[in-house]
């Protein structure tokens, strides 16, 4: 049996009076893709942000990879290996698509400063490899013509495949993804289908989705979590999820 | 065809009425009392032409203003769009300006070199304020602030301990560093007005204390008999002090004041010219991504690993060095300085410039100093005017380039295809 990388027990995330997530728990295993998906406003990217630090979750515990995370700064749980993309497409617009994926890189570069004003033989190397590698995973996404775009003039898909390889080339352990497929017409999300799955397969990625298509939920899903009103309602897999009567009545509304 | 006789005769009225009072009368010294005494006749008419022709303008607004969209627009801005985008021509423009900047001083006269002087300072001030507003996109209120703290760093060490100034620069540059470091450290979470306003405060702060601890910095009175830069040891005066030696006797020529005068603009040359490459550098570099990164989206930054206050502080104390250089300059070129120099105003032209120069790009900057300096030193003779002449200014940029005479692209890393 292969270790969990992700293991979350009881968490809440309270605003005020609301109770927004209340003791969800969840486990992801290595090379696993996992999905959270309930109703509009159950609280899933809710359950995002606190996983990824962008909220200071009120109670719970959350292990990464042996470690307990819960109260870091967001910036630092990224750097452990849990990097996240967003519901709405969150690229640097101006800047050109390879510089994206460079200023991703920026823990891996060279950063002092006069390393840079003198170029010296490590920080150009370092720059080298920075760009190498941005240029895989540009060949990975199908975005290496359009490299020296502004990200903000490629088109939707485009923009969300960059935003995966934008993470990818930070060296993840843990993939979170808000909505990949999100405003993708069929082929696209086909082709994410297939990312997703080389990712986990070529990269020995675990991956944590939010999805509203159940097409590609049930898919590629090893393990579904099903959240309602902020509160875990069923898990398993996508089998037993699906034929879950209190998932339908969650979904469908009582008959 | 629309007439618009109601705003015209309104801005008509407003004309008459503010030429009228401006212009119009003149307060007289006549023995000991002040007499009002009214303008001459052809002020008179001027005011009233400038009146009839406000009417017209209009009255007939429509009409006139298709006539001229058939004159073709200046092209100055479109040329000067493509200028800065072509490489080769950018690169040849920086020769030119570093050419046309070192010939001066040897054509100019003592004034215009001593001008020259206090221009290539704001530069270097407008560069180093470009880096936190431009790049890092913090809105910085009291950069001035540093510039004191530079200033008067040199200026003490060199009264309580007899500091030279190519010390005094190094020890500016590092002082100012450790005041942006400390002060942006807390401040840094804040956002755009907040930070704008806390800035403020802090430049406030800075004057403030400067004024009040008499004990240290001569308070209100301020500290004079500041040394000037030397050459290698060798002093710009016509009698050098005790051990070293003086410019003309070395290279046994006659004793010019003007020597000082140039050696200080050539020195400041040099400054800015350091910035100037120190910034080309950064904005290359990963941190200078990191500034731009962070500009445009502070949350992605976060969700990529990238520690917001450590980016956005390098940015600020970068900046707030290079403010301190020119501040041990700025001390030691005037030999006194005094809390006065250091105002809000002089905050809000450093920002006027970065704003007017097209935020973030460096030749606008140093254009727009340019601009900004010399301007009101030709409108001298408007005397009280002169600020309304600098609003005018500021009103028409912003109506005809709002993106700044030279809106900035950095330059991106291109694959090659």
């Amino acid at each position: 049996m292969s270790k969990h990388i992700l293991e979350v027990s009881d968490l809440s995330m309270r605003f005020g009076g609301l109770l927004a997530v209340n003791g969800v728990g969840l486990r992801i295993k290595e090379r696993q893709i996992v999905s959270m998906i309930g109703p509009n406003g159950a609280g899933k990217t809710t359950v995002f942000n606190c996983l990824t630090g962008f909220y200071q979750p009120s109670a719970g515990k959350i292990i990464f990879a042996g470690e307990e995370i819960q109260g870091l700064p967001g910036y630092k749980i990224a750097r452990k290996g849990m990097v996240r993309t967003f519901q709405h497409v969150r690229l640097f617009k101006e800047m050109s698509v390879l510089e994206n994926l460079l200023v991703a890189q920026h823990q891996h570069l060279n950063n002092s400063l006069l390393a840079g004003l003198f170029k010296t033989r490590s920080y150009r190397k370092a720059e080298q490899a920075a760009l190498e590698h941005a240029v895989y995973w540009l060949k990975k996404v199908r975005l290496l013509d359009d490299a020296n775009r502004e990200a903000g003039t490629l088109a939707y898909g485009q923009q969300r495949r960059l935003e995966i390889a934008r993470c990818m080339v930070t060296r993840p352990s843990l993939l979170m993804l808000d909505e990949p497929a999100a405003g993708l017409n069929p082929s696209e999300t086909d082709q994410l289908k297939q990312l997703i799955r080389d990712l986990r397969n070529e990269h020995g990625l675990s991956v944590l989705l939010i999805e509203h298509d159940m097409q590609l939920v049930m898919d590629i899903s090893d393990h579904i979590v099903v959240i309602n009103q902020g509160t875990p309602l069923a898990s398993g897999t996508p089998e037993q999820v699906r034929h879950n009567p209190a998932v339908i009545k969650a979904y469908l509304g009582e008959d | 065809m629309r007439l618009y006789f109601k705003s015209a005769i309104f801005s008509a009225i407003i004309v008459l009425v503010l030429s009228a009072i401006l212009l119009g009368v003149r307060l007289t010294q006549v023995g000991t009392a002040l007499t009002l005494v009214g303008a001459e006749a052809d002020v008179l008419w001027k005011i009233f032409a400038a009146t009839a022709l406000i009417f017209v303008y209009n009255l007939w607004r429509d009409p006139i203003e298709r006539f001229l969209g058939y004159i073709p627009t200046p092209s100055l801005s479109v040329g000067l769009r493509n200028l800065s985008q072509t490489q080769v021509v950018q690169r040849l423009l920086w020769c030119f300006l570093i050419a046309t900047a070192l010939i001066f001083p040897f054509l100019g006269s003592r004034s215009q070199i001593d001008l020259a002087t206090l221009v290539l300072i704001y530069v270097m001030l407008g560069l180093g304020l470009n880096i936190v507003v431009g790049l890092a996109g913090l809105l910085d209120l009291g950069y001035v602030g540093f510039y004191a703290v530079g200033a008067y760093t040199y200026a003490m060490l060199a009264m309580y301990f007899g500091v030279g100034f190519w010390t005094g620069l190094i020890a500016a540059g590092v002082m100012a560093a450790f005041f942006g470091f400390i002060l942006g450290f807390p401040v840094l979470r804040l956002r755009g007005d907040y930070l704008a306003i806390v800035t403020l405060g802090f430049g406030e702060i800075i004057r403030i204390m400067l004024n009040n601890l008499t004990a240290l910095t001569g308070g209100p009175r301020g500290i004079g008999n500041i040394p000037k830069p030397t050459l290698f040891n060798l002093e710009f005066s016509r009698r050098a002090s005790e051990g070293s030696q003086s410019f003309h006797e070395y290279f046994g020529i006659a004793f010019n004041s003007n020597h000082r005068v140039i050696f200080l603009y050539l020195l400041a040359l040099v400054l800015v010219l350091i910035t100037v490459f120190v910034i080309n550098r950064l904005i290359r570099m990963p941190i200078g991504r990191a500034w731009e990164a962070m500009r445009e989206d502070e949350i992605a930054c976060r969700a990529l690993g990238m520690n917001p206050t450590q980016i956005k502080l390098s940015a600020f104390t970068i900046g707030a060095t290079f403010a301190g250089f020119a501040g041990s300059f700025f001390a030691a070129r005037q030999g006194f300085i005094s809390p006065e120099s250091f105002t809000f105003i002089e905050s809000a032209i450093i920002l006027a410039i970065v704003v007017l120069g097209g935020m973030g790009s460096q030749i606008g900057v140093i254009l727009a100093a340019i601009v900004m300096t010399v301007l009101p030193e030709m409108a001298r003779e408007f005397n009280e005017y002169r600020m309304l002449l600098f609003g005018l200014m500021m009103v028409l940029m912003m109506i005809w380039r709002p993106q700044g005479l030279l809106p900035m692209k950095r330059p991106h890393l291109e694959l090659p295809q």
